[in-house]
């Protein structure tokens, strides 16, 4: 998704000359081909994150679009009070890009992995929370950012992510893309997990169980009407997320069924509030957390088999 | 600039006005930049009056927002909006916030009341002035407790590196905090080393002699500036002076009378 992101921007900088990238000093390898295309609309701030939202804030008040890009903790939580004051209670148009969602950086630890940045991120009033799925989503996203008017956070995956949407599909911000219609269930899925959501469907496919698949690219606004209409089917809903349970996608999908009036069978599928003190690889750690194809499907083919008793 | 006198009067008589009126704290902290922001607004930031969202004009930040009563009480004085806004201060159903709220009235570049948050603010506009290839000045206050603040010494670090010419920092320097003499809450000095070895253009004033302020803000130099302006808490009231309780403490009607007395 990385790839995705630094080249949507340097053709979407080839047209629009308010677009700045700001880095504290990391994206080595990745960034390059902006910064040597665009040297005057790129600073490397310095290990500094705090002063990164805050010259992003300064140069949107200039009417810039300023993306500021490192590993997603440093940039939506070492700074967060600057992200409160200058950029979401200021209204800036400041684009916060945290690359490594969830345990994306795995052997790197716990310092680098990223499970609250969702909860935190949409608590901001003004903030647009987009988590994409997969690199087309990360491209469409972007390319909407550029007119969009106020703060947004980007929440990306790592790399080697596959295309999972039909890249004919529409794409709009707080609309969530149908990737598979469900006759059995739901499921809903955010950022990173896109893959693993659909690999569940196909295990339960395997299980003559008929699941449809939403990808939620954004958490906010929220597209409470897309669940709503996954209720009014009276079918399971089962979220799945890269992220702590506490805040993420499964309590934004709570809280939209809690008002609804519906009562489905529904699960959370994602980090249980602990930390990973494990060493190993993104998947290594993944699975250790039981996000997984195989976990994730056995646990629904038990749950709905619970519920066929 | 004789002329300025009488608008320092009524600016500091707005100001233990305002937070008379509202039961409000920080007096001392807006007494002691009256000169300072009297000589910005009507001396050096060009700004229009009547355009202040003109992308070309000089763009003023007060990080220390705990002093908005100061900034209010200058910009009705220069004229960004009605006078009758500083009847609004700090009540119910009022205008203008304790600390800035960037959309309450004309004239406010940025919002500030937690520290730390503004010189980060002020070089991003320095840094986009630059590439926009506008003619903005850009003009920084942060007070000297506010330098205690970790994220205070980021764009100190970097201002210089990047070589931004249109980029001023004034600290306050009243020398009181929160908790008591700056000096003694956390020692800052010296200060001024401190900042030229961070390749700053120092500039050492008494921030209540307006000349010497207007002289250091045209001092011509290819560095971002930094002017430490010594200054008094709650000046321009003998019994507010040095005190740190007019950190906190705002005037009652006995008080702000003979405040006025003294003022005039």
């Amino acid at each position: 998704m990385r790839k995705t992101f630094i080249n949507t921007l340097v053709e979407l900088a080839r047209k629009d000359e308010r677009i700045f990238l700001i880095t504290p000093d990391i994206g080595y390898s990745v960034l390059e081909v902006f910064m040597n295309e665009f040297p005057h609309r790129s600073l490397n701030v310095g290990v500094a994150e705090q002063n990164a939202i805050g010259i992003a804030a300064g140069m949107a008040l200039n009417g810039l679009i300023p993306y500021v890009y490192t590993i997603n903790p440093f940039v939506c939580m070492r700074p967060f009070e600057q992200i409160r004051v200058d950029v979401a209670y200021m209204n800036t148009n400041v684009r916060i890009v945290g690359v490594g969602a969830g345990f994306s950086y795995g052997s790197a630890g716990a310092t680098h992995h990223s499970i609250e940045d969702i909860a935190i991120m949409r608590a901001l009033p003004n903030m647009t929370v987009v988590c994409p799925g997969d690199p087309w989503e990360v491209s469409e996203a972007l390319k909407a950012s550029v007119d969009y008017k106020g703060p947004m956070f980007f929440r990306l995956g790592k790399q080697g992510e596959p295309v999972i949407n039909n890249p004919k599909s529409k794409f709009k911000i707080g609309k969530a893309n149908k990737i598979r219609t469900g006759k059995d269930l739901h499921i809903i899925s955010t950022s990173n997990t896109l893959e693993i959501a659909n690999n569940v469907c196909e295990i339960l496919k395997t299980k003559k169980i008929n699941a449809g698949l939403l990808s939620m690219h954004t958490i906010k606004p929220f597209d409470n009407k897309a669940v709503i209409d996954l209720l009014k089917t009276k079918k399971p809903i089962f979220t799945i997320e890269e992220h702590n349970i506490i805040g993420g996608l499964g309590s934004a999908v709570s809280e939209v069924i809690a008002e609804s009036g519906f009562n489905p069978l529904f699960k959370r599928f994602g980090v249980n509030d602990k930390y990973s003190h494990y060493v190993g690889s993104h998947d290594f750690i993944r699975a250790k957390f039981g996000i997984t194809k195989e976990n994730i499907s056995k646990n629904i083919l038990k749950l709905i088999g619970k519920k066929l008793k | 600039m004789k002329d300025l006198i009488q608008e320092t009067k009524n600016i500091r008589k707005s100001i233990l006005l305002m937070n008379h009126r509202a039961n409000a704290s920080h007096s001392g902290s807006a007494l002691s930049i009256v000169e300072l922001l009297t000589v910005l607004y009507f001396k050096y930031l060009k700004i229009d009056r009547k355009n202040l969202k003109d992308n070309k004009r000089d763009k003023f930040i007060l990080s220390k927002g705990h002093a908005s009563s100061a900034l209010y009480a200058t910009l009705a004085e220069w004229g960004a909006f009605e006078k009758s806004f500083l009847d609004k201060f700090y009540i119910d159903g009022g205008i203008l916030p304790g600390h800035v709220d960037m959309e309450a009235a004309p004239g406010l570049e940025c919002a500030a009341g937690s520290l730390g948050h503004g010189l980060s603010i002020g070089l991003g506009m320095a840094i986009a002035s630059k590439y926009q290839k506008l003619p903005s000045r850009v003009v920084v206050m942060i007070s000297d407790g506010e330098l205690n603040e970790g994220s205070i010494w980021e764009p100190l670090l970097l201002a210089p590196h990047l070589k931004l010419d249109n980029l001023t920092v004034i600290v306050d320097y009243n020398k009181i905090q929160s908790f008591g003499i700056t000096n003694e809450v956390v020692n800052l000095e010296p200060l001024g080393e401190k900042l030229k070895s961070f390749n700053w253009h120092l500039i050492e004033i008494d921030g209540h002699d307006m000349m010497q302020i207007e002289n250091a803000l045209n001092e011509k130099t290819d560095k971002p500036k930094i002017i430490v302006a010594h200054t008094t808490k709650g000046k321009g009231v003998s019994f507010m002076e040095n005190k740190l309780e007019w950190h906190y403490r705002s005037p009652n009607k006995e008080l702000l009378e003979q405040a006025y007395l003294e003022l005039n």
